[in-house]
Formats: structure tokens, C-alpha cells, sequence
């Protein structure tokens, strides 16, 4: 994965126009505010200098002008500072950042907050995946966000700024990657016991790759081909997994967790918490409570040749 | 520095003042007392306990923090933690501190009064502070601490998603809590308003009590809204109302609107006692009058009312329409100016005086560096795109601890240093004081500044853990150092003024040639304060030696003495006329009595034990009536 400059949340390493001004915007702001801390720090540190001698240099001890002082810095400035940052922060970036209306890209994905994993969908196509979102690089996306319980916010720091996932309302935000390449997000809204481990992954995919990945995800689940898949189906079935998830092609239709169709396409588990390997598979479907307490699904007790089938048959399906 | 000596009779009259203001000794005497300073120290060491167990949850949470992958504290332990430490800060430390420590013992002193306007209800305050206190932490000690924040958020906060006792533990006890600051509130802006010393017209009052008047107009109109959205959340919790819930018309942004309409204004009431502490401070040790006093006044009253209008700039990434983001980004930098007159009225004044940096202005000091760091991230939230970037990320949590660390808590201990000598008569160790005060500054930088980058790197804020290779650990691990630096620096502190209290020589009634009244009395002050209300000419009285020496007349004549009863002047409202004598009421249990029957009022109301609830409050409401009747009537 590309660890850029500063890791790869990174607000100050994007990878958009909409999060490159913004980091445009910082630089500036910190710049400006460097001045207004030094001329600051200097009045300070001229009064410790003169700490014997009352008075101003020159002016001398003149109440008027200490009024006036007073106005200017506190008045005067600060008005022609705000009106500067007003002007550019709202007028000049809130059209480059502002939600898309509906309709205005050529690309739509629904994203879902849950605790504590992100539902994502592409209507038109029926794809349907969780936590891993695939885009088309150089293109508008518009993003639908809305959320199944609490309160989430949808970010991914290096593409654009953030935006709640509100019960009751469906907020957007645009998504644009100028680079191919992966980026990650994370919930920004306080969700709970697992707000920490609901992260993502935003792939930003050459055109092709993207549509054949959204043609992938868009079909049922792969048939099992092997006699330990089939049992692990069967095992997956009958067991408490099928009330939690969906697997397209199956009887299995849960969505308390997120749509396993294509899990072994995925690269992580949990919500971007461990990768996608055997081992931490295992683990997370026999103690996910220890990997990530309070999160909603139970240990499920499966024991020899029926927990190989399960995850021989969640491998299977790519 | 008086040249006219007591006579006699004037001796006479201070000990006949000292039999009529004596209260009763021992416990029984802390239990029932009425007077303003007794009650302003319960309201001191209370708060500061509160101090000590919001400062371990925050070390708590810097270890917890301070690599990838802890596990020191599990989520939903960490989440009560933070909570809690939120909550116990701003509820159960700064505003306790603020207004009823500092605001309590001083208000009075500075005005030239003899108490608060209602000594009583005062003591109440006292009492449903505590309980709502001790009320809020036995649901954290039972393990059912709220841990949904200390903004709460529905729908994470209802019954579906927090099941257990933790949230109406938070609902009740900020309901209960809000009983306490409003009626301490009230108490000061009758205070402020009727009980100067006869002379102290309104452009006289000093700037502490401007701040503190427009502290306690904020606390009254800012906490209905609290107790409302409060009272909302537990119909929907106990009794299955919908205010909250979408699937039944409810809304859940109706919270957020609420809690914010109360939560701005909350930070300027946080800021606001600070303000009144530095336009104290600087004077005192600049040796100068503040420059542009009525400037710096104006500005205070500004600031807690523009406050009101600011709440939605916390909600600028829950999707609101680009004019109300427009407006509320607009009116949140309008605000900054009345805090840039007040920064700047403080600097001007100390480049043209002749300070003396002695530990509380030190404090000073830092807090303006702090506030001016806090102000200038503040400003870019108000750039719309760059607060939707940075919002709940640690560049938030840097922002608002320069602000309510940095900036609100910083004069609160350089006023612990500064008035200590008068509350207990004796100084404090002075070069310990700027050890502690550096300790506490390079802490404070290293805890939070590095925050700012840890959010730019896209580190979210109330997280448990975070995961290795985000580039975020070594911050992490350098602001748990700086935690530790802060921890030991406040310890010094408390060390400091313990061994002072004990071994500190002897301070005299004004130590620092300070201008403002308190410092005319003997440290720590008589029961009664003034001897002889003082005469007042302008906003710095003990910087007009002759009126001092008019007192001194004033009290050998028997002159505003009021040596007959238990009395205090009041004076008019605007001009500061004399008015009348009050006759001021003694000590009494009811206060406490109503205390205990509201807490237990608050336990029945968590337990839904309703009829219970309401025999409690019946006999809180009984207690009331009874208070009056024993009212001491004319004398």
C-alpha cells in the first residue's frame, strides 16, 4: 500500500483538487497565523524588555495612543485578517468541496454506516461490498451517505473533507481521485465501543479494472467446487452466520453484518482491522469479540473438518 | 498607608461586627455557614478534587494512547473515561471553580460587600454542586459511567444503543449540576447589580466583575437549553417519547442543535472567569490602569452574548445548507474581535507598564500565548471547507485544550498563587511557583501542540487505539510525556502552596499593592469583610489612598458601619447610590436539608422509582418554605 508522506490518512498529502486546496488553504492560514503569534510574542517580549521603563518606544506613555493601540490590533487587523480568510475559506473553496447534487455525476455509490463496518453499494449495478470502495480514477463520484443506527461520518482525508451520516437524512459527498492508488478513511463521528476500528479503503482503479471488479462484485457468490467448500456452505447455512449475512446465490441474507458475496476479494476483515488471511479469518470467526470488543457479532463454536470447510468455502469466494 | 489613626470607638465598633458576624465553630459551622468565603473554599477544594479525577482520566488516556494497539484500558472502559473526563472538566471543575471559588469569594470583596445577595441559596448551590457531583461518579465507580461522550449524541446516547444506567447517570447529573451554577449565577448578578459599596456606579465596577456578570447572564440563559435537551432525552429513555427518533418524526440534529445552543455559550462561560482574572492580574504586577477599560468591559459583556449566535460552526460536517454554514462561519469570526480588543488591551498594557513577572502574571502570560494559539485554529474552523477537513480529528482536540487547558485553566492557577496570601495570610514560595509555572507551560506544549499535527495526519479524536504505520505513534508517545511534564508541574503546585499554608511567611493584607478592594481587608478577611463599607472613585480603589483614609474616618465616625444587625448596603443598579440596609440571613441547615432531599429526589428519578422521586421533591419543596419562615425579620 502507498505510505506517502506522512502515512496515508494524511490531510496534508491529498490526492484530489478538493483536498488539495484544502491543504493549500492550511498552508496559508498557518502562515498568516504564524505572523499574527510573532508579532504577538514579540509585543510580549518587548514589554519584557522594557520591563523598567513604562511607556511605549518613542510614543512614551500616552493613554490616546495605547487606546488607539488597542483598536488596531484588536479591531483593525483582526477585521481585514477575518475578511481575507471568510473570502477564501467559504467563497472561493466551498464550491470546489460543496456536496454534488443528485444526478450531477455520471457515478453514484451508497454508502451505509454501521456499527462498526461500512455498507457499500452501486446502484444500477447491483453490486453490493463493505468497506473496500472501488472508484474509477479521474472521475466524479458521487457518494450517498446514510447510516442503518448511529450517528457515523463518512471520511477519506486524502480524496475530500468529511461528511455525517445522519439517521433520517442522506447527506453526499464528492469522491475524486486525481491518482491510482489506494487511500484509506476512517469514521470521524463517535460510534461507539468500535468507532476506532471502522476504517476503510478507497481504491482508485484504472477504468477497465473498475468495471470489471464492479461486474465481479455484481454477480452471485462463486459455486463451491470443491467437496470441503460445498460442506462449508452447508456449515455456513445452518449455522448462526446466515442470520447476520448475505451471500448472493445463497438462502443467506442477513444484514446485521456486512454482504460476504465477495469476501475473499476484499484485502482486510473487520473494517479494515486485520488482512484478509486464513489465519486471522480463523481467528476473527472464532473470537471476533477478542479482536474487537463489543462489536456485534458472537464467537461461533466450530470445531475440526466443518471449520476448515467454512473458511475453505469464504476463501472460495472471490 | 492609612495616615489617620482608629480611634477608640471605631475599635469598638469592629468587635461588636466581629459578635453579630460570628458563625458557629467546627463542622457544625462548615455545615450551615452563609458566608460567601467559606462556601467559595467548600466550592474550591470540592472542584479541585474534581481537578484531580479529570486530570488521572486523562493520564489514563494518554497511556492508553501513548503507543499503537494498547490494550491498558478496554473500549467501553475508555470511552466512560473520556466521557468522564469531559464532563468532569468542564461541569465539575472549571465552572465550580470559576464562578463558585473565585467568583463567590471575590466578587463580594471586590464590590465592597459584606456576602451575596442570597447567602442561603448560595450555600444550596454548594450542596446540589457536590451531590450532583458525587451523584455523576457513583455510576462511573458502579461501572456504568456514561460513554457516549461528554456532547452525547443521539441516537447513540438512547436506550437502543446505550442500554444501560451510564446515560441518565450524565442526564440527571448535568440536570442536577445545572440547579447549582444557575442559582450561583443568579446569586452574583444581584451581587454585581445591587450590593456595590455606594460610589461603585457601573463605570466604576472593576473588569473581574464585568466578566463575571456577563459569566453568570450566559450560565442563565445557556443552561435552560441544556436542561431541556437533558429532560428530552430521559422522556425518551424512561417513557418511550420520540424527540430524538427518526422513525417516529423524532430528529436526531435536534439534539445537536440544542446541545450546541447551550455548548458554545459554555465555552465563553469557561473563558470568560479567565478573562476577569488576567484584567486583575496584569494591572496588579504591570503597575498600571488597564488601557481602554471601557473597551475591555464592552468586549467581555460582547463576548458571552455573541456566543449565543455560533452553535451550529460544531455541525458544519452534518450537511447544513451552504447559508446557514455561511452565517454561523460568518457571526463564529465576529466573535473573535471582542477576544482580540481584550488580547491586545492585556499586551498594550503590559508594553507600556512596568511589569514584574512574578508567578501569577507568568501564568498570565502563558495563557495569553495559549489563548492566542487556541484563537488563531479557532479562526480557521471558520473557514468552512477546513472545518469539514479537520473537525473531529486531534487538530479539534488541540484547538479547544489551548482554549479550555491553555487558556481558561491557566489564570485559574495563576489566580490560586495571586490570591492565596489572602485567603489564608501567608505567601508562597516564590521561585518554586516559576519552576511549576515553566513545568506546567512546556507541558501544556508538548501535550497538546502536537496534536494539531497528529489531526493534519488524519488521526480521528475519541478513538481507543489506533492502528501502527499511520506515522501517528511517536506524536502520541510525545504528548503522553508532555501529560506527565503537566501532571508533575500541577503537583508542584498544590506542594507549593500546601508547605505555604503551613511555613509561608506572613502576607499582610496586600501583599502585591494591588487596586482592587479585597486587598483592603486583613488576609484572610473578618466574617463581616468591611469594617466600614468602603468609599469607591474609581474601578482600582486601593490605588486612591484617600479614600482609604476616608474609611478609616468613616469608621471612627460610625458611618456605613451597620455594626446594629447582620447587614450589607444596597446601592442602585446603574449609579451605585445607596439604596437601603439589607438585613442578611443566618446560618441554617435547610440549605443542606434540601440538598440531600434533591439528591435523593435525582436516585429515585434514575431508578424510575416516580412516586418515590416525588415524595422527595414535595419534601425539598416543604424545606423551601420552611427556610423562609425562619427569615430573621426586622431588628
Amino acid at each position: 500500500m502507498a505510505a506517502g508522506c506522512g502515512g496515508d490518512q494524511s490531510t496534508l498529502n491529498p490526492q484530489s483538487r478538493q483536498s488539495g486546496d484544502i491543504a493549500t488553504l492550511w498552508w496559508w492560514m498557518l502562515v498568516a497565523a504564524c505572523i499574527v503569534f510573532g508579532g504577538s510574542l514579540g509585543l510580549i517580549l518587548l514589554g519584557w524588555v522594557r520591563r523598567r521603563q513604562g511607556g511605549l518606544p518613542v510614543l512614551g506613555q500616552n493613554e490616546a495612543v495605547s487606546q488607539r493601540l488597542v483598536v488596531l490590533f484588536g479591531i483593525l487587523i483582526p477585521i481585514v485578517v477575518l475578511v481575507a480568510v471568510f473570502i477564501v475559506g467559504n467563497f472561493a473553496l466551498m464550491p470546489v468541496t460543496k456536496a454534488p447534487a443528485e444526478g450531477s455525476t455520471r457515478m453514484t455509490i451508497e454508502v451505509t454506516g454501521r456499527q462498526w463496518f461500512w455498507d457499500v453499494r452501486y446502484p444500477g449495478a447491483r453490486a453490493v461490498t463493505a468497506n473496500e470502495i472501488h472508484i474509477p480514477v479521474k472521475t466524479r463520484v458521487n457518494v450517498v451517505a446514510r447510516t442503518a443506527d448511529v450517528i457515523h461520518s463518512f471520511w477519506v482525508p486524502r480524496l475530500n473533507r468529511k461528511i455525517d451520516m445522519i439517521p433520517g437524512r442522506t447527506n453526499r459527498v464528492l469522491l475524486y481521485a486525481d491518482k491510482v492508488g489506494v487511500y484509506r478513511g476512517q469514521c470521524a463521528e463517535f460510534c461507539g465501543a468500535q468507532h476506532a476500528h471502522m476504517a476503510m479503503k478507497v481504491f482508485a482503479d484504472p477504468p477497465e479494472r473498475f468495471r470489471a471488479w464492479l461486474r465481479d462484485m455484481a454477480a452471485p457468490r462463486r459455486t463451491p467446487t470443491t467437496a470441503s467448500q460445498r460442506l462449508g456452505e452447508r456449515v455456513f447455512l445452518n449455522e448462526a452466520c446466515a442470520h447476520c449475512h448475505t451471500i448472493r446465490g445463497t438462502p443467506a441474507d442477513g444484514t446485521v453484518g456486512p454482504d460476504l458475496t465477495h469476501l475473499a476479494s476484499r484485502t482486510s476483515l473487520a473494517a479494515n482491522t486485520i488482512p484478509n488471511r486464513r489465519g486471522y479469518l480463523g481467528g476473527w470467526i472464532l473470537d471476533p469479540q477478542h479482536v474487537k470488543p463489543g462489536n456485534r457479532m458472537p464467537a461461533i463454536d466450530l470445531k475440526g473438518p466443518e471449520f476448515q470447510a467454512v473458511l475453505d468455502y469464504l476463501q472460495s469466494l472471490r | 498607608m492609612t495616615t489617620i489613626p482608629t480611634t477608640v470607638t471605631g475599635h469598638a465598633r469592629v468587635e461588636r461586627l466581629e459578635r453579630i458576624w460570628k458563625e458557629r465553630p467546627g463542622l457544625v459551622g462548615w455545615l450551615t455557614t452563609t458566608d460567601h468565603k467559606r462556601i467559595g473554599i467548600l466550592f474550591l477544594f470540592t472542584s479541585l478534587v474534581f481537578f484531580l479525577a479529570g486530570g488521572v482520566e486523562a493520564l489514563l488516556i494518554r497511556t492508553q494512547l501513548a503507543a499503537p494497539n494498547q490494550r491498558v484500558l478496554d473500549p467501553e472502559t475508555y470511552n466512560q473515561i473520556f466521557t468522564m473526563h469531559g464532563v468532569t472538566m468542564i461541569f465539575f471543575f472549571v465552572i465550580p471553580i470559576s464562578i463558585g471559588a473565585f467568583g463567590n469569594y471575590l466578587l463580594p470583596l471586590m464590590i465592597g460587600a459584606r456576602d451575596l445577595a442570597f447567602p442561603r441559596l448560595n450555600m444550596l448551590s454548594f450542596w446540589l454542586f457536590l451531590g450532583s457531583g458525587v451523584f455523576v461518579y457513583v455510576g462511573l465507580f458502579i461501572g456504568q459511567g456514561p460513554s457516549a461522550g461528554w456532547f452525547d449524541y443521539v441516537p447513540l446516547a438512547n436506550k437502543t444503543y446505550s442500554p444501560n444506567h451510564g446515560i441518565d447517570f450524565y442526564a440527571y447529573g448535568l440536570m442536577f449540576n445545572a440547579m447549582s451554577s444557575t442559582a450561583t449565577a443568579i446569586n452574583l448578578i444581584v451581587t454585581t447589580f445591587k450590593l456595590r459599596a455606594p460610589g461603585m456606579s457601573l463605570n466604576r465596577m472593576p473588569l473581574f466583575c464585568y466578566a463575571f456578570l456577563a459569566v453568570s447572564f450566559a450560565l442563565v440563559f445557556a443552561l435552560p437549553t441544556l436542561t431541556a435537551s437533558l429532560i428530552f432525552l430521559e422522556l425518551d429513555r424512561q417513557l418511550g417519547f420520540h424527540f430524538y427518533d427518526v422513525a417516529q418524526g423524532g430528529s436526531a440534529l435536534l439534539w445537536q442543535h440544542l446541545f450546541w445552543l447551550f455548548g458554545h455559550p459554555e465555552v465563553y462561560i469557561i473563558i470568560l472567569p479567565a478573562f476577569g482574572i488576567a484584567t486583575t492580574i496584569i494591572p496588579t504586577f504591570v503597575r498600571r490602569r488597564m488601557v481602554a477599560y471601557p473597551l475591555v468591559a464592552l468586549a467581555e459583556l460582547l463576548v458571552a452574548f455573541i456566543g449565543f449566535g455560533v452553535w451550529a460552526h460544531h455541525m458544519f460536517a452534518t450537511g447544513l445548507s451552504t447559508s446557514t454554514a455561511i452565517y454561523f462561519a460568518a457571526a463564529s469570526m465576529v466573535v473573535v474581535i471582542p477576544s482580540a480588543i481584550q488580547i491586545f488591551a492585556w499586551i498594550v498594557t503590559m508594553v507600556t507598564g512596568t511589569p514584574e513577572f512574578k508567578t501569577p502574571l507568568l501564568f498570565i502570560v502563558g495563557f495569553i500565548l495559549f489563548f492566542i494559539i487556541g484563537g488563531l485554529t479557532g479562526i480557521m474552523f471558520a473557514a468552512i471547507p477546513f472545518d469539514q477537513q479537520l473537525t473531529d480529528t486531534y487538530f479539534v482536540v488541540a484547538h479547544f485544550h489551548f482554549i479550555i487547558f491553555g487558556a481558561a485553566v491557566f489564570p485559574i492557577l495563576g489566580g490560586l498563587f495571586f490570591w492565596f496570601p489572602k485567603l489564608t495570610g501567608r505567601m508562597y514560595h516564590e521561585p518554586t511557583g516559576k519552576v511549576s509555572f515553566w513545568m506546567t507551560f512546556w507541558g501544556t506544549a508538548l501535550t497538546f501542540f502536537p496534536m494539531h499535527i497528529l489531526g493534519l495526519l488524519g488521526m480521528p479524536r475519541r478513538d481507543y487505539t489506533y492502528p501502527d504505520g499511520m506515522g501517528w505513534g511517536a506524536i502520541n508517545l510525545s504528548e503522553t510525556i508532555g501529560a506527565f511534564i503537566l501532571a508533575a508541574g500541577l503537583l508542584l503546585i498544590v506542594g507549593n502552596l500546601l508547605v505555604s499554608y503551613f511555613r509561608g511567611p506572613l502576607a499582610g493584607h496586600d501583599p502585591w499593592g494591588a487596586p482592587t478592594l479585597e486587598w483592603a481587608v486583613p488576609s484572610p478577611p473578618p466574617n463581616f469583610n468591611f469594617a466600614v463599607i468602603p468609599a469607591v472613585s474609581s474601578p482600582y480603589p486601593m490605588w486612591d489612598p484617600e479614600d482609604r483614609e476616608t474609611d478609616v474616618a468613616k469608621l471612627n465616625r460610625g458611618e456605613l458601619v451597620l455594626e446594629q444587625g447582620h447587614e450589607t448596603p444596597a446601592s442602585t443598579v446603574q449609579d451605585g447610590v445607596f439604596d437601603e440596609v439589607l438585613e442578611m440571613p443566618s446560618e441554617s441547615w435547610w440549605p443542606l436539608v434540601i440538598g440531600l432531599a434533591l439528591t435523593a429526589t435525582f436516585t429515585m428519578l434514575l431508578l424510575s422509582h416516580w412516586v418515590t422521586a416525588g415524595v422527595f421533591a414535595g419534601a425539598g419543596a416543604l424545606a423551601v418554605m420552611a427556610w423562609h419562615s425562619t427569615e430573621p425579620q426586622e431588628s
